[in-house]
């Protein structure tokens, strides 16, 4: 089972159940939606004015995270790691935290009109992207694949939400009784 | 995209920047290492090869500038990227002046360091290639690709070859069939100034005289029944290069006035086609029969004898350098062992001794065919004398006696147990018509 753990959404909240009914169906897992149960301001860096990703995915590991499959944290605030200026969002490679942002997936962060439809579809790609690095899975080179990297918000439109055929070989069976 | 097997070294003493620096290039499929100081690093770069280093200029002890100068002594073509903070630019500029392959700031933007790794990487391919690329060619300096020999006879031709290959000059070639004309050709080209360019081998005597022209000089559509598309003749294909015209005694008289002129003019027009086209080629001719012979006897225009007979290379027979047949016996044995996947290492003392007594008419060519052929006839790891074509074995056509019937008899049955048989292609080179050769045949009880 999948926890989705929304934060700071604001008014993007409403894109979390589109999110994990899309996440239900590539991960064919069931996926529950809890509060978080840390504060996310011991993860924020005042001289960056930005959160601490890392610092998140600690976080999700500990209390109830550690109860679930993965845990995938969905936030509306500006990820960062020290040496980058930003992340989309960053995941535990072969572990079971992931953490992603819809900041700069929001049209209006490169001055463009506001566009509900293209960032619920940019949020799906960037949090499965973030969930297949923790089943170990590394960057694929095949276009389509929602594993190809991504640092412009632009390269995560030209990619598809699914994985490829050797992406979607690595990723476990159906959840077990479902 | 990343090139899953580069590895990339990255030196810093924080923790933080290691960790999160390593887990974004092991995402994208790279091969990574960390070091927290400046002794660490060393001691991994003898673990590498490393594709780049991504370095931090300020850390405890021995700093990130000496840490690149260090580095560059052991690896001076190793691209080191700078890691710096916005305070210390000044010291990124003093870096890449002493060597770094570019710096980035903290925070570093990611498409930025992609961008920077990638480029870091593919200039480290290109040095590494053209390292290696120029190795070959100096390593070629006392060795030719596929000329073996060690003879006086062979290291004189050598010689000639590299004190040719640095001119211009247009080379002719001398030497019986099967002596490795063209491979002389290929070694002055591959020393030649002209070596990045293409070396255009032309067989001027397979082809017919209008074939020829074609083939030399292109032809624009249309230029005559079955031209339906413009096509480059060999001329354009050696432009900046070299041209190899071998057995350049059998073309016609016609294609011989054109020839002068490309090389006279280095202009030539395709055939068909009105608009003159300049080339810049060098030269190489090769022949078997004597040219000044055919200059005399009038089938050889004697200003191209002279516009070609420039630099003179005399490629000896075999049979004068006979010290070089072992060698070339092993050098033929492991390279069709190679490729028939048979594994042959040797020949036996009396296999070498029939190869070495051989007058070998048809020189490297007829060595190369019969050391393949007992290759496929003989029982690994050794080539015994049996294994080799019958007409080899001494014993078996020997003349019996020492009469000119005697000798010419044995010299027929040679003949016809190279060629299988084969009565035209005998006919041929014993200088014959078929006629005679039966008669020959019937005269010495020959039998297959």
């Amino acid at each position: 089972m999948l926890a989705v753990v929304p934060f700071y959404l604001g008014d993007d909240a409403d894109l979390v159940e589109p999110l994990s009914a899309e996440l239900r169906r590539l991960f064919r897992r069931d996926v529950r939606i809890l509060p978080p149960w840390f504060d996310p301001e011991e993860a924020f860096d005042g001289s960056r004015a930005q959160y601490h990703s890392t610092r998140i995915l600690a976080m999700l590991l500990d209390g109830p995270g550690e109860r679930f499959e993965r845990v995938l944290a969905v936030t509306g605030v500006d990820l960062f790691i020290p040496i980058l200026t930003y992340v989309f969002g960053e995941a535990q490679l072969s572990g079971k935290a992931a953490v992603a942002s819809v900041q700069r997936l929001r049209p209006e962060a490169y001055g463009l009109a506001p566009d509900r439809v293209l960032l619920l579809g940019r949020l799906v790609k960037e949090a499965v992207h973030e969930l297949g690095h923790t089943h170990g899975l590394l960057h694929c080179t095949d276009a389509g694949c929602v594993m190809r990297s991504s640092t412009y918000v632009e390269e995560i439109d030209l990619k598809g939400p699914e994985f490829c055929e050797a992406c979607s070989a690595v990723l476990p069976g159906d959840e077990p009784g479902r | 995209m990343s090139d899953p097997h580069a590895a990339i070294l990255i030196v810093d003493d924080e923790f933080s920047v290691r960790d999160s620096l390593d887990g974004w290039f092991r995402r994208d499929g790279f091969r990574t290492g960390t070091a927290d100081s400046a002794e660490a690093a060393l001691g991994r770069l003898k673990e590498g090869p490393w594709d780049v280093v991504l370095l931090d200029i300020r850390m405890p002890g021995m700093d990130g500038m000496e840490l690149q100068r260090r580095i560059h002594e052991i690896d001076p073509d190793l691209p080191v990227i700078m890691i710096t903070a916005f305070a210390s630019v000044d010291t990124a500029v003093r870096a890449m002046k002493q060597g770094a392959f570019d710096y980035i700031t903290k925070p570093i933007d990611p498409d930025e360091l992609s961008h920077q790794v990638v480029k870091a990487i593919d200039q480290r391919r290109l040095r590494t290639e053209n390292t290696r690329l120029r190795q070959q060619v100096e390593a070629a300096g006392g060795r030719f690709e596929g000329i073996v020999g060690d003879s006086q006879a062979m290291r004189q031709v050598l010689e000639m070859v590299r004190s040719v290959a640095s001119t211009d000059a247009t080379v002719l070639i001398r030497g019986e069939s099967g002596t490795g004309k063209e491979l002389v050709a290929r070694a002055v080209h591959s020393q030649s100034a002209r070596r990045f360019y293409p070396m255009v081998p032309v067989n001027c005597g397979a082809l017919s005289e209008s074939l020829l022209e074609s083939e030399l000089f292109g032809h624009e559509k249309g230029a005559f029944t079955g031209a339906q598309y413009r096509r480059k003749g060999r001329l354009e294909m050696a432009d900046g290069g070299t041209l190899f015209l071998d057995e350049i005694g059998t073309i016609s008289p016609k294609t011989q006035i054109e020839l002068l002129r490309v090389l006279e003019t280095k202009t030539f027009t395709r055939l068909g086609g009105s608009q003159p086209i300049e080339v810049d080629f060098r030269v190489i001719c090769a022949t078997n029969p004597d040219l000044e012979q055919l200059v005399r006897e009038g089938t050889f225009r004697d200003d191209l004898y002279y516009r070609i007979h420039v630099v003179t290379i005399h490629l000896p027979p075999l049979r004068d350098r006979r010290e070089d047949i072992p060698a070339l016996a092993m050098h033929f044995l492991h390279k069709f062992a190679r490729q028939m996947n048979r594994p042959f290492e040797d020949f036996s003392p009396d296999a070498m001794d029939v190869l070495v007594r051989q007058d070998w008419p048809g020189n490297i060519r007829e060595l190369a065919n019969a050391v393949e052929r007992a290759l496929v006839v003989g029982n690994p790891p050794t080539v015994v004398a049996r294994d080799l074509p019958v007409h080899l074995d001494n014993g078996a056509d020997a003349p019996a006696g020492d009469s000119l019937t005697d000798i010419e008899r044995a010299h027929v049955a040679r003949i016809l147990e190279r060629t299988g048989w084969n009565i035209s292609r005998s006919a041929g080179i014993l200088g014959i018509d078929r006629a005679t050769l039966y008669s020959k045949i019937k005269k010495y009880g020959l039998r297959r």
